[in-house]
């Protein structure tokens, strides 16, 4: 019977299919409590939970992935990341990770905000539009920027916002937030030098 | 697979209103089998007009239970995994003691006597139930409607007993608008004159004011969109309108034969009580405190909505799952898009399985890992 012997509910993650996981797997220490904000389906916290028995929450508002992300275990809900902060406690978690949505909040500064009163650090990850990529395609085309990193037309792109690394950095000064790391990658490879023009992907830890 | 209604019978039960009630007796039905360290067990709490049969072939009536789509081999509460438990609440009428069973003081009936019930003591005897099977503890307690009112009120009352908690298309209090309607069903059945204050047992039961209870009680299952669907404004076996008060439209050819093939198995009496332990239902006691409810409980929950169910709104299921983010609580909440209104538990049920089933797997896994 059965209890004992249940197979795994759900295949071996990989964190291959983001670059940006395997830096916030490094990041994130064993035991910790975990929030992912636009968590999707639900791969990293599923990632964190095998690797670092992390006790996991996830928030993301389209209820197809919420569905995906609770059968394979995960406790995520359905919500609004933009509001769905007010209601934790202070503290309440470790870390809050935000990977790759911050571009598509309504209020970023508001939930960066939100993301270090709920947690003691925030990780966000986010794809950096300083890329030289970005800067080629808008010089030479003169239109919003359609690449492997921004794939969408500027009409129906989920991303409403627009940074680069340099200005994220920028609001960190300027709102005092801590930044205790910065990861820097271009595809899984990281990148030393020149990072605004030469890193896809930035991941700052911040507390 | 073919199954039993057994029954278990209590000394006493000591009731929220102060009344004791003895002795007790609770109808129930199991499928699959208790695991050898007894952790495995599920109890399902039926809505209002559900009963012990929620799986499987019934050996007496032939029929399938009412969540047998849920409950079986591979099926969301999978009987090849879990010991799956379903009784027929306090106060029912299908084998529980209810307002139709037998005063042993007096030889008859207690109608109007019996004491008045809460969900809270739906669940005391539900408790007793789980404790004379020798189950320690309860991998999960999952229902819809009144049945997730029973989840909710293990987890508060009962915290230790239950590793998690499945309500669905539920409330943590009854509103105005569910005790509205609750009241409308329970006028019809004490307009009718068969009810005679409750004392029909000998004579005719109250079937028209039953009958009517039922038929409103239906249309607040659906929604307008499923309504639409199954019967638009199709007129039944006729072409044209009767011009008399007979049957025109499909909608009330369909809500006589529900309301009267309801009759047939339902005491009236029962929809009395039950419906009042609902309107009662506050998982706060009147404090509206539900964080404080909650704070005792390390329970995991997985709360589920509807998009049209407008009996039990979705706002309604999103008040749980806030509060239970608001101390930290292990949540997980997903707003099933469906048509069926608050039918939908009972109903749609694809994207249900995938989330129970996750959800129960994991809980398991958990269990097993602590």
């Amino acid at each position: 019977m059965a209890a004992h012997t249940m197979a795994p509910v759900f295949p071996r993650v990989s964190l291959a299919e983001r670059p940006d996981f395997s830096i916030i797997g490094e990041i994130v220490q064993p035991g910790s409590r975990v929030l992912d904000l636009g968590c999707g389906e639900g791969a990293l916290l599923a990632w964190l939970v095998e690797n670092k028995q992390v006790l996991a929450r996830g928030v993301e508002i389209e209820a197809a992935q919420v569905r995906k992300a609770i059968a394979r275990g995960v406790s995520a809900y359905q919500g609004d990341i933009d509001e769905g902060l007010a209601d934790y406690p202070d503290k309440a978690f470790d870390y809050v990770i935000l990977s790759q949505t911050l571009q598509e909040t309504r209020s970023p500064l508001q939930v960066l905000k939100e993301m270090l009163r709920v947690g003691r650090r925030a990780i966000v990850s986010f794809p950096n539009f300083g890329h030289w990529s970005v800067r080629r395609a808008m010089l030479f085309t003169g239109q919003a920027p359609k690449t492997k990193l921004f794939p969408y037309d500027w009409y129906n792109s989920p991303n409403i916002h627009f940074l680069s690394i340099n200005d994220f950095e920028d609001l960190c000064r300027t709102s005092g937030f801590p930044i205790e790391k910065r990861y820097f990658l271009s595809g899984s490879t990281r990148v030393g030098t020149m990072p605004n023009l030469l890193a896809q992907t930035a991941v700052f830890l911040l507390g | 697979m073919v199954v039993e209604t057994k029954s278990a019978r209590f000394d006493s039960i000591a009731l929220d209103s102060g009344a004791t009630l003895s002795p007790v007796e609770i109808a129930y039905e199991t499928y699959g089998s208790l695991s050898a360290d007894r952790s495995n067990a599920i109890l399902i709490t039926h809505a209002f007009t559900g009963d012990a049969h929620a799986a499987g072939i019934s050996e007496e009536t032939g029929k399938p239970g009412w969540w047998d789509n849920m409950i079986g081999p591979g099926k969301a509460f999978d009987t090849d995994r879990y010991f799956v438990i379903c009784s027929n609440v306090l106060g029912g009428c299908q084998g529980t003691t209810g307002p139709g069973s037998v005063n042993p003081a007096t030889g008859r009936p207690y109608a109007l006597t019996f004491p008045v019930i809460t969900i809270r003591d739906m669940v005391r005897l539900q408790r007793m139930l789980i404790d004379s099977l020798g189950i320690p503890r309860l991998l999960s307690v999952a229902g819809g409607s009144m049945g997730g009112m029973q989840a909710l009120e293990w987890a508060v009352s009962y915290p230790d007993m239950v590793l998690s908690t499945i309500p669905i298309a539920t409330t943590w209090r009854h509103s105005a608008q569910q005790i509205a309607f609750n009241e409308v069903g329970r006028q019809a059945i004490m307009a009718d004159p068969d009810w005679a204050g409750g004392d029909y047992y000998d004579t005719k039961p109250p079937a028209r004011g039953l009958s009517v209870a039922r038929m409103v009680g239906h249309i607040t299952y659906m929604s307008d969109e499923s309504m639409r669907e199954k019967f638009g404004r199709r007129l039944r076996e006729k072409e044209k309108f009767g011009f008399d008060f007979g049957v025109d439209f499909e909608v009330e050819s369909y809500l006589r034969y529900r309301g009267n093939q309801f009759v047939s198995r339902f005491d009236a009496n029962s929809y009395l009580y039950i419906t009042k332990a609902e309107d009662y239902f506050d998982l706060t006691n009147g404090t509206g405190r539900l964080a404080e409810a909650f704070r005792k409980s390390d329970t995991r929950f997985l709360v589920i909505s509807f998009t049209s169910d407008w009996l039990y709104p979705t706002y309604q299921s999103q008040e749980i799952v806030r509060v239970l983010r608001r101390i930290n609580g292990d949540v997980a909440y997903c707003d099933l898009q469906s048509n069926y209104g608050h039918d939908a538990f009972l109903v749609d049920i694809a994207e249900q399985t995938e989330i129970v089933r996750g959800f129960l797997a994991s809980t398991a896994r958990m269990a097993r890992a602590a």
